[in-house]
């Protein structure tokens, strides 16, 4: 056992030598119009020498570290707590939602611009979260493309605006129905797969989609995407300095105030939050509804789910098409908040992220979804002084999320539904 | 009064028969047990039943009606339900919410009603209410997915293999239940290894041997035909 660890710790101390030495170790500097290769210098070489050892010691004693890590659970104080009584927890979870929801309505007004802009990228993000969380977490269906969903709302929205001059508020409910109904056709011959099956196919539909996009240059203009799109109106009013539809009128002229351009990003983030929490609701509504019930049983057990009458392929459109249509939400918001989409912003990155999110939420779970939306969305931002390290911290955060809280943040606590005394 | 009624009836997975025409009657009211050695083919005769998979020839006939190509959800809601093999409880549900699960077409007031029954014949299950059905033993997960199947008020309840893995002592027990079921009017197919108490309890029997109905007869007949003892009695 230990002359095993001795090796395997010898083996990735030198790949650690080999891998950083010439990442970090060789310079190449400007020097008129040459480029010179400089060595190392004596620091860097301390320092990779340095982390070869750091990897050698954690690779000897990696068992113990881990069993330490694994220790630590006892030091979490949600890790073991006593399950609430189900009254007094919903109760609590009601009263923590709304002084949430009343903090988040006035909140913008005391942050600077960016913060605004972030949150409501936040929300975005959260909606998603909470349509994938329905289709994974519930109805236990792996999607690996899910950002394709969010991609024809924005789309929808993108393309109606351009062709058609349609509003945002016109756009939504339409860039949603869409969403869904692509969720519904697609489902339709993908979900008699199963697991990773499943999980591949729908990784290629979002591909496809996305390449789709890229390609159908006279429709969507390719790579260049779709720019001015339309920002959200208040009543007819527009947020512009200058109105820029005819029979609009201006916010800041009608209210009398002066013109800013932080009212359309506040408006924007209020929109986004209404729409995160109407998101919330109906899919909290439906969890407690039989479909929610018929999701669980399906994904709990399938030959017991069928036995009992439900239909397979029932149960399962409708978490991918409800899944979809919040996708579709989500997007509409998101192409009004940029004014500008491109394929890019619809890579399977996305999808991965909001899958990781749903995960590190803990399935099922809607505040821990909600949390973790939050943590993985404003984390790269703080640390944007590490830049270049982002995504090696979010992976290194994964990494330990999953050692030490594999069944996420807050794992579901499913509510039972109990029946009334009813005569 | 035929409840049940398989025609000729042969089933395939992919090229290979399972089935090779068996037919079958189960009447009103009635406890019919199959008996068959592992492999005969005993669950996919009950899956055939289910529409999964669907008869490849051969007709299904339940109360009067040709069900052969009807899909699995909407016969499972013609007053039938099914104990799987291997009891298939929910297993993160509580027991409530298993059951709950099973009355999952009713409405809340006939759910109630059957809550009540299933925990008058199972008390065992009244005390775990709120546990999840996972950490239950064998015998508790396997009354509760008889109960489960009872929640839809069926008229006939198939239960393939209810005494697999259990003590003597709860097989006894679940048996019981499976006669008074019979009692309430609900028509009971059962399909067992444990032949000895299968055919004791049936009315008539039915052994099935790769595929092919090879006897049948009332459960006393079966018991003393010195050819199911030879096989399934341990001589
Ligand atoms: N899904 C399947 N795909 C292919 N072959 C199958 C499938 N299920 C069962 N079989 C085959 O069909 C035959 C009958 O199997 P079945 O499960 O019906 O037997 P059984 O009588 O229920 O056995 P046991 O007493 O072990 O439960 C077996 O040869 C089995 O290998
Ligand atoms: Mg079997």
């Amino acid at each position: 056992m230990a002359a095993h660890n001795l090796k395997h710790a010898l083996f990735c101390a030198i790949v650690t030598l080999v891998i950083a030495y010439p990442i970090l170790g060789f310079n190449l500097v400007a020097s008129g119009t040459d480029i010179i290769l400089e060595g190392a210098k004596t620091r860097t070489v301390i320092l990779v020498l340095l982390a070869a050892v750091a990897v050698f010691l954690f690779q000897l004693f990696r068992d113990n570290v881990m069993a330490l890590l694994g220790k630590a659970p006892a030091l979490n104080p949600l890790a073991n707590r006593q399950p609430m009584e189900q009254g007094k927890r919903l109760k609590l979870e009601s009263i923590v939602l709304t002084l949430i929801i009343v903090g988040a309505l006035f909140w913008p007004f005391f942050v600077s611009r960016g913060a605004v802009d972030l949150a409501t990228l936040v929300l975005i993000y959260i909606m998603l979260a909470l349509g994938l969380n329905v289709v994974v977490g519930l109805a236990g269906l792996l999607d690996l493309g899910y950002v394709a969903f969010y991609a024809v709302g924005a789309y929808t929205f993108a393309l109606l605006s351009q062709y058609y001059g349609f509003s945002f508020w016109l756009a939504l409910p339409l860039g949603a129905l869409l969403a869904a109904l692509f969720g519904l056709v697609l489902g339709f011959p993908v979900l008699r797969l199963r697991g990773d099956y499943l999980a591949i196919v729908t990784l290629g539909f979002g591909e496809i989609i996305r390449i789709l996009l890229n390609n159908m240059t006279s429709l969507t203009g390719g790579p260049n995407g779709i720019g001015g799109i339309p920002d959200p109106t208040l009543f007819g009013m527009e947020f512009g300095r200058r109105v820029k539809e005819e029979g609009n009128t201006s916010f800041h002229e009608t209210l009398g105030i002066a013109y800013s351009s932080e009212h359309k990003v506040i408006f924007l983030y209020l929109i986004a939050l209404v729409l995160a929490v109407i998101t919330a609701l109906v899919i909290r509504r439906l969890m407690r509804m039989p479909v929610g019930r018929a999701w669980e049983a399906l994904r709990e057990d399938e030959i017991a789910a069928r036995s009992l009458g439900l239909s397979r392929t029932a149960v399962k459109l409708s978490a991918f098409t409800i899944g979809a249509f919040f996708a579709g939400f989500a997007g509409t918001v998101f192409a009004s908040k940029q004014g500008f989409i491109s394929p890019e912003s619809f890579v399977f990155l996305e999808s991965a992220i909001i899958l990781a999110i749903v995960v590190l939420g803990g399935m099922g779970s809607q505040i821990g979804v909600i949390l973790a939306a939050i943590a993985v969305t404003t984390l790269p931002e703080l640390a944007r002084e590490f830049s270049e390290y982002r995504m090696l911290i979010f992976g290194a955060a994964m990494v330990l999320m999953m050692v030490w809280r594999p069944q996420g943040l807050l794992p579901m606590r499913r509510t039972h539904i109990e029946l009334k005394a009813q005569e | 009064m035929s409840m049940l009624v398989l025609e000729d009836v042969h089933t395939h997975y992919g090229k290979i028969e399972a089935l090779h025409g068996v037919s079958v009657e189960v009447n009103k009211g009635e406890i019919v047990s199959l008996i068959g050695a592992n492999g005969a083919g005993k669950t996919t005769l009950l899956m055939t039943v289910c529409g999964s998979p669907q008869a490849s020839s051969g007709r299904v006939i339940l109360e009067g009606r040709d069900i052969t190509r009807d899909p699995t959800a909407s016969i499972m809601r013609s007053g039938i339900a099914i104990v799987p093999e291997g009891r298939r409880v929910f297993s993160g549900l509580t027991v409530e919410e298993n059951l709950h699960m099973g009355g999952f077409f009713n409405t809340k007031a006939e759910i109630r009603k059957s809550q009540d029954h299933v925990y008058d014949l199972f008390p065992r299950l009244k005390e775990r209410e709120h546990q999840r059905a996972g950490t239950m033993s064998g015998g508790e997960q396997q009354m509760l997915a008889i109960g489960r199947a009872l929640m839809s008020k069926p008229n006939m309840i198939i239960l393939d293999e209810p005494s697999l893995g259990l003590a003597p002592l709860v097989i006894k027990q679940i048996f019981e239940i499976i006669g008074q079921l019979r009692e309430e009017g609900i028509t009971v197919f059962l399909v067992e290894q444990n032949a000895h108490q299968a055919l004791n309890l049936a009315d008539r029997g039915y052994v099935l041997e790769t595929g092919r109905i090879r006897l049948h007869d009332t459960g006393k007949n079966l018991l003393a035909n010195p050819d199911v003892q030879n096989a399934y009695l341990g001589g």
